[in-house]
C-alpha cells in the first residue's frame, strides 16, 4: 500500500534538472533505499518531500491526500520527517536534552516556559527508553557536540525518530564513518525502525550497505528513477552497474 | 547500568536555591556594616543586572545580538516618569503596574520586526528602532522634556505604607528601595532560571545552535525568537521602570545606542555562556563604570581598555573564566 506518491515531481536549478518528473511511491512498512551518484537529484527529492524546498511543479500525495503546498511543520504532523547528510545536532544542549526536545516538540509542549523541562518524567522516560535502543544510554549529559562521529550519526537518527515519524527520511546516516562502523549504525538503524513500524527512506553510497539492509532499491540518475527493484533485481540491472562503476560490469 | 528514569535528573532548583542562599544572605546583611552610598551603588548594580538577564535570554541562549536594549530600558523609565507627570499617585507598584504592560507591548511590537532577520541584520534592526526612540524622546520634548529629561520623586513603596520625607528621608528610601530591589531581583532570577530550563528555554538553545533542524522538529523559529524578544525586552524595561525612581530623573541618554552598548558590555564582562555571567558582569560594571568616571575624565577610554582586555584574556567573562579555573583545580586535586 502506497504511503507517499509523487507525481510528475520537477525541480530546477538553472540548467540544472535536479528532479526531472519523478514519480516516486513508498509503501508502508518498507526499508528503501534510494541510490545514485553525485548529484543525482537524490537530496533534492528529499528535500522537496520535506518541504525544505519547493517543487517547480509536480503533487506530492501522503496517504491519499495532496501535500505539495504544507508547510514543514505541517509535514512533521503528518509524519513525515527527515534526517540531513551533514549530522546536524544542538552541539550545546547534552545527548539526552537533544532527544527530549524533539519529544517535546511532537508533543505540543516546546512552548512551556514555567516548567522545568528535567521534571517532566513522562518525556524523561521516553528520552531514556529511545537512547536506550539507540544505545547511547551512557552519554545522557555529554554534550552532543563531544561526541565521536559513530555516535553523532546514531544520535542523529535518534532525535529524528523520536518525533515518531511515519515516514523518516535518513539522508546518508553512515557518511563519515569507519566500514566497521557502518555495519553497526545501519544494524542499530534498521532493527529499531523495523521494531518500530516505521517506513524508512535512506540515501546511501555505500552499495554493501545497501543491498544488505534494503527492502527495494531506487537508482536516480539525472534528475529521474533509472531503475526500481529489490536487491537482487538491482544487482542483475546492467545500466546500474554500469552508472555506478563507470562501466559495464565485468563479471 | 540503566538509568532510572524517574530519578530527578539534575536537582536544578535545589542548586539554584543552595548556590543563592549564602550570596542572599550577604546582601540582606549589607546594609548593616556599609554607608548609604555603597548601597545606592549596589541597588544600581542589581538594576543593571535585571537588565542584563533579560538581555541575555537573547544573546546567550536564542543567539540574537541586539543592540538596542537601551529602547526597553528607557521606554521603562519614561513610563514610570510620564506616570508621575500626568497621573498622579506616586506608588512604585503603579508605576511598575502600569509600566510592565507598556514595555511588553514595545518589545512585542520592534521584535516582532526584528526577529524577521538574524545576525548582524537583527542587530542593525534592533539598534535603528532603539534610535528611533532615543530621536522621538530628543525632539517630542512637550512630551519627554527634551535633553532636560523628566524628574522623578521619590515614590512610596508598598501600596503607601513606606513614605519617604523629611530629613533622614534619603537614607530611609535608599535603604527600603534597596530591599525592595533585591525582592524583585531575586523573583527575576528564579523566573530566568525557570525559563532557561524550561521545554521553552532548551528549543531556544537548540535554535541558536542549529536553526535548521530545529525547524525539522517541527518549532516554529520566528515565533520561539519573538516570544524570546518579548521577555528580554520587558525584562530590561522592568530595569529601566526600577532605575528611574533610584536616579530621581531620566533623560534621552538612557535611550542612546551608548547605553545599549553598556548593556552589551555587561553580558561580556560577566559571561553571556553563564546562567549568573549577566548579573555579575551587570554589578561589576556598575562599579567599574562609577569608579573610572570617579577616576579620569578619560573613563571612556579606561572601559575600552577593560573590554579588549577581556575580549583577549577572558573571552568567556568573569564567569566563565571563574569556572574553567575551577574545573582545573578540580582535575589538578584528583
Amino acid at each position: 500500500m502506497p504511503l507517499l506518491k509523487t507525481v510528475n515531481l520537477r525541480k530546477q536549478f538553472g540548467e540544472t534538472r535536479a528532479c526531472d518528473g519523478v514519480n516516486f511511491v513508498v509503501n508502508k512498512g518498507e526499508f528503501l533505499s534510494l541510490v545514485g551518484s553525485n548529484g543525482a537529484g537524490k537530496t533534492t527529492l528529499v528535500n522537496l518531500i520535506s518541504a525544505h524546498l519547493q517543487p517547480d511543479s509536480g503533487q506530492i500525495l501522503f496517504d491519499d491526500r495532496d501535500i505539495t503546498f504544507t508547510t514543514v511543520t505541517d509535514r512533521i504532523k503528518a509524519g513525515i520527517v527527515r534526517s540531513f547528510q551533514i549530522v546536524n545536532l544542538f552541539d550545546g544542549l547534552s545527548v539526552f536534552d537533544n532527544v527530549a526536545l524533539s519529544i517535546f516538540s511532537r508533543d505540543g509542549k516546546a512552548v512551556q516556559m514555567a516548567a522545568l523541562a528535567d521534571h517532566d518524567y513522562d518525556v524523561r522516560r521516553e528520552t531514556i527508553e529511545v537512547l536506550g535502543e539507540f544505545g547511547l544510554t551512557n552519554k545522557l549529559e555529554v554534550p552532543a557536540g563531544g561526541l565521536a562521529q559513530g555516535e553523532r550519526k546514531l544520535l542523529d537518527v535518534a532525535v529524528a525518530y523520536a518525533l515518531r515519524p511515519r515516514l523518516l527520511f535518513l539522508d546518508e546516516p553512515t557518511s563519515g564513518v569507519s566500514t566497521h562502523e557502518k555495519a553497526q549504525i545501519m544494524d542499530t538503524v534498521s532493527s529499531v525502525v523495523r521494531r518500530g513500524m516505521v517506513t524508512a527512506v535512506v540515501i546511501e553510497h555505500d552499495m554493501d550497505v545497501v543491498f544488505r539492509y534494503s527492502d527495494r532499491i531506487v537508482m536516480m540518475h539525472e534528475g529521474s528513477f533509472l531503475a526500481d527493484g529489490t536487491p537482487d533485481e538491482i544487482r542483475a540491472n546492467k545500466d546500474v552497474a554500469s552508472i555506478l562503476l563507470g562501466a559495464p560490469l565485468a563479471s | 547500568m540503566k538509568p532510572d528514569p524517574n530519578a530527578p535528573r539534575d536537582h536544578s532548583l535545589a542548586r539554584l536555591a543552595a548556590a543563592m542562599a549564602p550570596v542572599l544572605l550577604l546582601l540582606i546583611l549589607l546594609p548593616t556594616f556599609v554607608e548609604t552610598y555603597q548601597i545606592q551603588l549596589v541597588t544600581y548594580g542589581l538594576i543593571a543586572a535585571i537588565a542584563a538577564l533579560g538581555f541575555n535570554l537573547l544573546l546567550g541562549y536564542t543567539g540574537l545580538l541586539s543592540f538596542g536594549h537601551s529602547a526597553y530600558f528607557g521606554l521603562g523609565a519614561y513610563t514610570v516618569a510620564f506616570v508621575v507627570q500626568r497621573l498622579g499617585p506616586h506608588s512604585m507598584e503603579f508605576y511598575i503596574l502600569i509600566g510592565i504592560p507598556v514595555v511588553a507591548i514595545a518589545s512585542a511590537l520592534f521584535g516582532y520586526v526584528c526577529v524577521r532577520h538574524t545576525r548582524i541584520f537583527f542587530g542593525i534592526l534592533t539598534l535603528a528602532i532603539s534610535q528611533v526612540v532615543y530621536s522621538l524622546a530628543l525632539k517630542l520634548y512637550w512630551v519627554t522634556g527634551g535633553s532636560d529629561g523628566l524628574r522623578v520623586p521619590r515614590p512610596a513603596l508598598l501600596l503607601g505604607l513606606l513614605n519617604f520625607s523629611g530629613p533622614r528621608g534619603f537614607q530611609q528610601f535608599i535603604t527600603s528601595y534597596y530591599y525592595y530591589v533585591l525582592a524583585i531581583f531575586v523573583v527575576c532570577v528564579v523566573l530566568m532560571w525557570v525559563v532557561v530550563h524550561s521545554p521553552f528555554g532548551k528549543a531556544l538553545q537548540a535554535i541558536r545552535d542549529n536553526e535548521v533542524r530545529a525547524r525539522f522538529l517541527g518549532l516554529r523559529i520566528r515565533r520561539f525568537r519573538w516570544i524570546s524578544f518579548l521577555v528580554s525586552g520587558t525584562l530590561t524595561g522592568l530595569a529601566g521602570i526600577l532605575w528611574v525612581p533610584l536616579n530621581g530623573l531620566t533623560t534621552p541618554d538612557v535611550l542612546y545606542w551608548t547605553f545599549s552598548g553598556e548593556i552589551v558590555f555587561s553580558a561580556l564582562l560577566g559571561g553571556f555562556r553563564n546562567f549568573t555571567g549577566p548579573i555579575v558582569g551587570g554589578i561589576v560594571f556598575t562599579y567599574l563604570k562609577t569608579y573610572a568616571v570617579a577616576t579620569t575624565e578619560y573613563w571612556q577610554l579606561l572601559l575600552g581598555v577593560v573590554l579588549v582586555t577581556l575580549v583577549l584574556v577572558l573571552p568567556t567573562g568573569i564567569v566563565g573564566g571563574l569556572s574553567t579555573l575551577g574545573l582545573r583545580l578540580r582535575k589538578g586535586r584528583s
